[in-house]
């Protein structure tokens, strides 16, 4: 080979560790990517040839060099196409193997066979289940003209409108379609019974005589009037049981379950969905998302089509190489403070929260008494006047939209004096505002929940809820909740239309300082997100007490999609702030999750201490909605009851809860010892180069010393 | 082969389905793309020049181009210039079911400017002024770079030998979880 020669060169200083020597390694041979020429111009002309001869060539070619041969066994088991070689070089290789395969006999043979055609069926199904995928064409597009920041955002909605789909399907599956079915196929449904109390008194609530036609718009935008006695709410489902034939169909049960499971789905499907990033986020030590080498080597969008995009995208990677530059400058800064200086900001740091807690709640109270004045002015049943009744409906809606649109202008103003890096600013201050968002939902739900269970400022003792202004309460909620996303849905297309559209006509045609100030219209990933997750956390509450709610939400996100896209694409420019896809991913996820666990807490409550109303619903004949479990646990059979009985007592939840924890201390013990092993490892091998290169170094000298000896003669 | 016939006859196309990452539709969809930049000429040639190949829109707006053409072209005199199995080659490397080693492996390859088989200072530098802009006003200034070399060698250099090699970028893309996502290109 020509390098040995090269031994004898003066050293072409290429750099500090530069020798020739180091060419010939083994470790470098194997690495080596460079062709030879005679591979590429064969490669051509073998195409017509036959197998036989082919292989003939190849087998003087791979035993003249036997670096290739060892290379050969090493990764023979790989599928070709996973080799990083030209197709001419696949080829010989997957004709090399097939030769082999034909030597070899028998069973081999045919699990070879088996494998290769099972992998092209796995191939097959895997194009067939893409080609389904919905919205292929419209992500794409959005891909190469904004990146993968802005379309992990929508894939997410995409997600959100499968998930809605199948809860949907859920409820409708197991609770109204054994309602709609029972009477084709002689199924009996046995109603519950009107025990005459004066819990059960539920008087009609459709409108009577001469309707304005207003009053079924106010209807059908606040779930009253018409809309009350439908599927669309929990008092309609009075069914206590459907006798089929064969079996009986226990609805409550079915309802409650249901509840239990949608919520179950939702957590293992979004887990699911998040487990890759979880995991890259949880096993680094440091903060990896914003390490240098996953920007420099994994930063550019290689599906950017657009020149425009591709400028934006420079200009924000330079910005965000500069931030990063600089916040290592500031850390160094902040190791530097004095005490003096630390104390001053802990101060202010202080104080500043405490406005901050100050803020919410003072967002929280109006939210508070807009419900109860809300409540107050629909029991007083006077129409004034068709707007005023519409807003008086809609005030809780819209103090919470006002202010999830106030208080993020005042965080990020609060921010800046709170002297944090830049990177935990973004972060702080967007936990700010996702607490805010679900949180005013609790706020809700809890001032309403203080209505239904008082009566008259005290405990109500004769049906457990305030059964004169509320009969049926689940239906109440409900619509309280249907409110809720159906104005969500209203301001998502308002300010599409009413704000963006202008303000794209403002920047282009006018030039004033107004223009420029506001400039155009930057897709902030961010509160986008928020305003999904929170429309998402009112479906998994309310779907208890609205059972066609997610429906309604698959609809909802269905049209969001496009009135998103279509903003996107002819409002706004790239964002100049880059929002990385796997960072976007992760975090959309945990912020989804927070919304699932806030919407769970509610409907536990609901279900297990309030009382369920006596006059409509399912779960007339129970105290509360949970008492459906116990009661149906009783009919089982001895031994399965005795093991329900086992599952749910003390002893087996200590036992659980001692034995998880042991699992975690082993696994985290584990993790800190392949911690040490690992920096150990990275020790030797740094150490493992500098003797190499200080033996290569030794052997040139000698090489040389042996040269001008053998010169001197 | 490829350039002249205008259909792809079934065998070529399993054939190439089982070489390469790319479904069935997907290589058709190449066939057609590559057809149309030699559809002008009576005879076209089986080997596109570079300046064609950067024409197409996948690639025009790509600070890379001229990189991803030499690494994917198996011209003998390194011009850059593409037939239709290195297009194919081209775009199974950075289709969506590609293995992360070939895609790491060919990322390696297009960013080793020098050809030399590690990333060394200059090779990074070079890499970075590709991402931000070649212009005076889009360039990092020297502190700056200096400052971000030294940071990605201390990332990803295992060895400390000042340049990182195949393996050591391999690992470091492994643990990189934006890469998969954002080196990808579909016609």
């Amino acid at each position: 080979m020509d390098s040995v020669d090269a031994v004898f060169l003066p050293d072409r200083g290429r750099g500090p560790a530069s020798n020739p020597l180091l060419d010939q390694l083994p470790s470098y041979q194997s690495l080596l990517y460079r062709r030879k020429p005679s591979n590429a111009a064969g490669s051509t002309k073998r195409r017509n040839s036959s197998l036989r001869e082919r292989f003939g060539s190849l087998t003087n070619r791979w035993t003249a060099g036997r670096a290739d041969n060892k290379q050969k066994t090493g990764i023979l088991q790989r599928p070709v196409r996973e080799q990083p070689k030209s197709m001419g070089d696949k080829r010989m290789d997957r004709d090399l193997r097939l030769e082999q395969d034909r030597r070899r006999h028998g069973w081999s043979q045919w699990q070879r066979s088996m494998r290769r055609s099972l992998r092209r069926l796995r191939d097959d199904g895997m194009d067939w289940l893409r080609s389904l995928e919905l919205w292929r064409g419209d992500i794409h597009m959005i891909e190469g003209m904004f990146g993968t920041g802005i379309l992990s955002y929508f894939s997410f909605l995409r997600f959100l409108v499968l998930l809605n789909f199948v809860m949907f399907l859920l409820m409708f599956g197991f609770v109204i379609f054994p309602i709609i079915v029972a009477p084709r196929a002689s199924g009996n449904i046995t109603y519950h019974a009107s025990n005459i109390s004066e819990c059960s008194v539920y008087p009609a609530k459709s409108r009577q005589g001469l309707v304005v036609f207003h009053e079924y718009i106010t209807d059908l935008l606040s779930g009253t009037g018409f809309l009350e006695q439908t599927y669309l709410f929990y008092g309609y489902y009075r069914v206590g049981g459907i006798h089929f034939p064969m079996h009986s169909y226990n609805l409550p049960l079915a309802y409650l379950l249901v509840t239990v499971a949608y919520l179950l789905l939702s957590l293992v499907w979004i887990v699911k969905r998040s487990a890759a990033g979880f995991k890259q986020n949880l096993i680094q030590d440091e903060d990896r998302f914003q390490s240098f080498c996953n920007k420099i080597f994994a930063g550019w969008d290689f599906c950017i089509t657009n020149e425009n995009a591709t400028r934006l995208k420079r200009s924000s990677l330079l910005y965000e190489l500069r931030t990063d530059l600089e916040e290592e400058r500031i850390k160094q800064k902040i190791a530097d403070r004095t005490r003096k200086d630390k104390c001053r900001i802990f101060a202010l740091r202080l104080v500043l929260n405490v406005f901050v807690t100050a803020v919410l709640a003072s967002c929280f109270y109006c939210i508070y008494r807009a419900t109860m004045f809300s409540q107050l002015a629909q029991q007083k049943k006077e129409p004034v006047n068709f707007i005023v009744d519409l807003i008086l409906e809609y005030l809780p809606s819209i103090v919470i939209t006002m202010a999830n649109f106030m208080t993020p202008l005042v965080f990020s103003l609060i921010i800046q004096f709170e002297d944090y890096s830049p990177a935990f600013e973004i972060r702080f201050t967007l936990m700010r505002c996702v607490f805010m968002r679900l949180a005013s939902i609790g706020v809700l739900l809890f001032s309403l929940w203080a209505q239904i269970t008082s009566c008259d400022g005290k405990e109500c003792s004769s049906c457990g809820y305030n059964h004169k202004l509320y009969p049926c309460w689940e239906t109440h909620v409900g619509q309280e909740m249907y409110k809720l996303m159906i104005f969500d849905f209203l301001i998502i297309g308002a300010v599409t239309v009413f704000v963006e559209f202008p303000r794209k006509i403002i920047f282009n045609h006018c030039d004033c300082g107004l223009a420029k100030w506001w400039g155009q219209q930057e897709f902030a990933i961010p509160q986008n997100v928020l305003e999904i997750v929170y429309g998402q956390t009112i479906c998994w509450i309310g779907t208890f007490y609205c059972p066609l709610l997610p429906a309604i939400s698959t609809l909802k996100y269905f049209i969001v999609f496009y009135i998103k896209k279509v903003s996107l694409v002819n409002n706004c420019r790239p964002s100049t702030r880059p929002f990385r896809a796997s960072s976007s991913n992760f975090f959309f996820l945990v912020v989804l999750l927070i919304g699932l666990a806030l919407a769970c807490i509610p409907v536990m409550v609901s279900m297990a201490q309030i009382q369920s109303s006596k006059a409509c619903g399912p779960f007339i004949s129970f105290t509360t909605s949970w008492a459906v479990v116990p009661k149906t646990v009783e009919t089982l059979p001895g031994g399965l009851k005795t093991f329900l009985y086992a599952l749910a007592s003390e002893p087996f939840a200590v036992s659980l809860f001692v034995v998880t924890c042991l699992a975690m201390f082993y696994v985290i013990a584990l993790a800190g010892a392949h911690k040490k092993v690992i920096n150990q490892l990275r020790e030797q091998l740094a150490m493992e180069g500098r003797d190499k290169r200080f033996l290569i170094q030794k052997l040139c000298q000698a090489q040389k010393r042996e040269l001008r000896v053998l010169n001197s003669y | 082969m490829g350039g002249s016939a205008s259909q792809l006859p079934k065998e070529q196309l399993a054939e190439y389905q089982e070489l390469t990452f790319l479904s069935k539709q997907e290589i058709l969809l190449a066939h057609k793309r590559f057809n149309e930049l030699t559809k002008d000429e009576r005879n076209p040639p089986t080997r596109v020049p570079m300046d064609k190949i950067l024409a197409l829109p996948e690639l025009k707006s790509n600070p890379f181009r001229k990189r991803i053409c030499h690494v994917f072209s198996t011209s003998e005199v390194k011009d850059g210039s593409l037939t239709f199995e290195d297009f194919l080659d081209l775009l199974s490397a950075f289709s969506d079911s590609a293995t992360l080693e070939i895609k790491s492996h060919y990322a390696f390859r297009i960013f080793d400017f020098d050809d030399d088989g590690t990333l060394d200072g200059g090779d990074l530098e070079k890499l970075v002024n590709c991402l931000t802009g070649d212009t005076d006003d889009t360039r990092l200034t020297q502190e700056e770079m200096r400052q971000l070399i030294t940071n990605i060698l201390e990332e990803s250099d295992i060895d400390k030998d000042g340049t990182v090699n195949l393996s050591e970028f391999q690992h470091v893309i492994s643990r990189s979880p934006d890469f998969v996502s954002s080196f990808k290109i579909v016609l």
